[in-house]
């Protein structure tokens, strides 16, 4: 058995209350251990990646205890590549949180930090539905503690408004759970997946509405339309590193929506009924998100709504459920972690540098943003564009495909008219050309310069920005990688058979 | 019996949803612990009702118990008291520092007329940041 692994989830669970406890004070040490937990933790998961390649899938079982009686983490090509995602994503992140000194303006930045990773990964990896919920819950009640990280009143409503949310998310997953435990008699995901199979016809319909409550909890993490109010105010709110982290955790929602309706309520077991309720879901949402993007007055609300877009983008190329579909969507969703990551921290530095002046922001930062608008709104060179043209390419067979290229080549272009809009008012109109505003000259009545961004902020946000780059660059090789995981993804019996042993299949 | 509980759960979850969609906190509060309340009968049942059934397999009683869901219940219990008092204090947090109990996010919380439009604010001050710069228009 291969102990690796558990690292991506006890690593950051036994980092969390060091930092918690014994370095409450000392925010230094906590950011050098916080950096080195992050560190160990991406190393890790490239191990595992790696060991992955071969397309063997590895189980872990808990306590030696047999599936399915005891809970086991699964280590397959999805969850490697997502957690090799979230490492790469969190390093960023907290590298940006140290350099823009954000983790200094509130207690227990890095624990939380530490804990939310712990549940993002756990996900990830866990084989066990009831596992799955727990993870959710681990990740969630960090999150809360992020969201509401540095104060402030529009930050605490808007984070109760985004705790009741998940909330009553939470209580939707028990009772999801409660339903298909009732009727399948087992939570271990393998498991369900076999007894599923050979559900008795007089039971689908029980299945069919735990499978459904099962979706809108999904949805509600992932913010597919109707379920995606909370989305625009929670991630505009946050403090910036946070809404960049919250980039993987709509991602876990997708994870989890592509995992549980290929394994368990795939075509064979419940036939098309999910994905076909999907498809014209993730149209809306992206219209919604397009909507939103050209209709928000504020660079954050923008890009959160640029987040909803690319969420919708990626339900409906995982909706559409044939192999090249499945491919499109994880490249897509790598995609649009990083984008969204990226897109946050540039957010943030563009105020920073605006200081307290109504001028505009200083050059790096602008062109900063001009990339990232690039790639968040799907336009060549970068990675956003061969993402969404292979959902086009993925989609061409589909009865639906007209509406799919309608509604994404309409939106791409609301993204992008909505970007150069608030963009070219953020940074290029001379609000004040003859410096008659008080507050953009300094006491001698001579004009502020944009203030000047730390450099190790600067690198940080470079990093999503890079892996957007290596992204493109190897857009084949990365491809090729998808595909093989669509089509492991897609080989249910080797999953069953990975997990229960070669008998637990038949 | 089944019946019995299943109006229970079904009646609770009701008045949960209910109290959910209030405007106040408190309220809201409330009603997703009594939601909490309502999914953990529902887990329970979930593993068929008996009684006075050992919850291990033995050879010297007449049944046994399905045991999982009671393990369950108790980790679905211990996570839904830690999120609801964590939902309690971010509610006082916000109450004390916006001075209102009001969940959605109105421009005037001392507004509390539902249906009147609030006034177009060109420069809203953007929440938990500076005022957003640049964007007059």
């Amino acid at each position: 058995m291969n102990h690796w692994i558990i690292f991506p989830v006890i690593l950051p669970a036994m980092f969390a209350p060091v930092m918690a406890m014994a370095m409450r004070h000392d925010l230094l040490l906590q950011r050098v251990f916080s950096i080195a937990g992050t560190v160990a933790m991406m190393m890790i998961s490239i191990g595992l990646f790696i060991s992955t390649l071969d397309g063997s899938i590895e189980v872990y079982t808990l306590g030696n205890w047999e599936a399915p009686f005891g809970i086991v983490l699964v280590l397959d090509r999805l969850s490697a590549t997502m957690l090799v995602l979230s490492s790469l994503l969190a390093f960023g992140v907290v590298l940006y949180a140290i350099g823009s000194s954000w983790d200094s303006r509130g207690r227990h930045f890095h624990p939380l930090f530490a804990f939310q990773m712990m549940g993002v990964n756990g996900a990830f990896l866990t084989g066990d539905a009831f596992n799955l919920f727990v993870f959710f819950e681990v990740l969630l009640i960090a999150s809360y503690g992020l969201m509401i990280h540095a104060g402030g009143a529009m930050r605490l409503r808007s984070g109760l408004q985004y705790v009741v949310m998940n909330l009553v998310g939470s209580t939707l997953f028990l009772f999801a759970m409660g339903t298909l435990y009732a009727v399948l008699g087992t939570l271990n995901m393998a498991d369900m997946a076999v007894k599923a199979r050979g559900l008795a016809p007089g039971d689908q319909g029980l299945l069919l509405v735990g499978a459904m409550l099962l979706l809108i909890v999904f949805s509600i993490k992932a913010a597919a339309f109707p379920v995606q109010f909370w989305l625009p105010a929670t991630y505009s709110n946050a403090a910036p590193p946070v809404a960049a982290l919250f980039a993987i955790m709509t991602k876990v929602g997708a994870y989890a929506i592509i995992r549980v309706y290929t394994l368990i309520f795939g075509a064979d077991t419940v036939g098309t009924v999910f994905t076909d309720l999907l498809l014209p879901v993730a149209l809306v949402t992206l219209c919604v998100g397009a909507i939103g993007v050209l209709g928000s007055r504020q660079l954050p609300r923008q890009v959160s709504f640029a987040v909803l877009a690319s969420m919708g983008t990626l339900l409906l190329a995982i909706s559409l459920d044939t192999e090249q579909a499945t491919t499109a969507a994880l490249y897509y969703m790598v995609h649009s972690t990083f984008a969204a990551g990226a897109m946050f921290v540039i957010l943030d530095m563009i105020r920073q540098s605006q200081g307290n002046t109504e001028q505009a922001p200083g050059g790096l930062v602008t062109s900063l943003f001009f990339v990232a608008a690039i790639a968040m709104a799907g336009m060549p060179p970068l990675s956003g564009f061969v993402g969404k043209l292979l959902i086009l390419d993925a989609s061409r067979t589909d009865a639906w495909m007209p509406w799919i290229w309608a509604v994404i080549l309409v939106t791409s272009l609301m993204t992008i008219v909505g970007f150069a809009l608030r963009g070219s008012r953020y940074m290029w109109k001379p609000l004040d050309p003859n410096f008659t505003f008080p507050e953009n000259l300094d006491e001698e009545g001579l004009p502020i310069a944009a203030a000047r961004i730390p450099g190790l902020a600067v690198t940080a946000a470079c990093i999503p920005l890079g892996l957007l780059v290596v992204l493109t660059i190897l857009a084949g090789p990365v491809a090729e990688m998808m595909r093989e995981t669509a089509v492991q993804l897609r080989d249910t019996a080797g999953y069953i058979t990975a997990v229960l042993g070669p008998q637990g299949g038949s | 019996m089944e019946l019995l509980m299943a109006i229970l759960i079904g009646l609770q979850t009701a008045g949960g949803l209910y109290l959910v969609m209030r405007r106040r906190t408190f309220s809201v509060i409330v009603g997703t612990a009594l939601m909490t309340y309502a999914v953990n009968l529902f887990l329970f049942a979930s593993g068929r009702l008996a009684f006075n059934m050992p919850p291990i397999y033995s050879k010297y009683a007449e049944g046994y118990t399905d045991p999982l869901p009671q393990a369950l219940v108790l980790t679905a219990i211990v996570i839904s008291f830690g999120m609801t008092a964590v939902a309690v204090m971010i509610a006082l947090g916000a109450y004390l520092e916006s001075d209102t109990d009001h969940i959605d996010m109105r421009r005037d919380p001392m507004d509390l007329d539902p249906d009147e439009i609030a006034p177009e604010d060109d420069d809203f001050y953007m929440p938990g940041l500076q005022r957003p710069k640049g964007d007059h228009g």
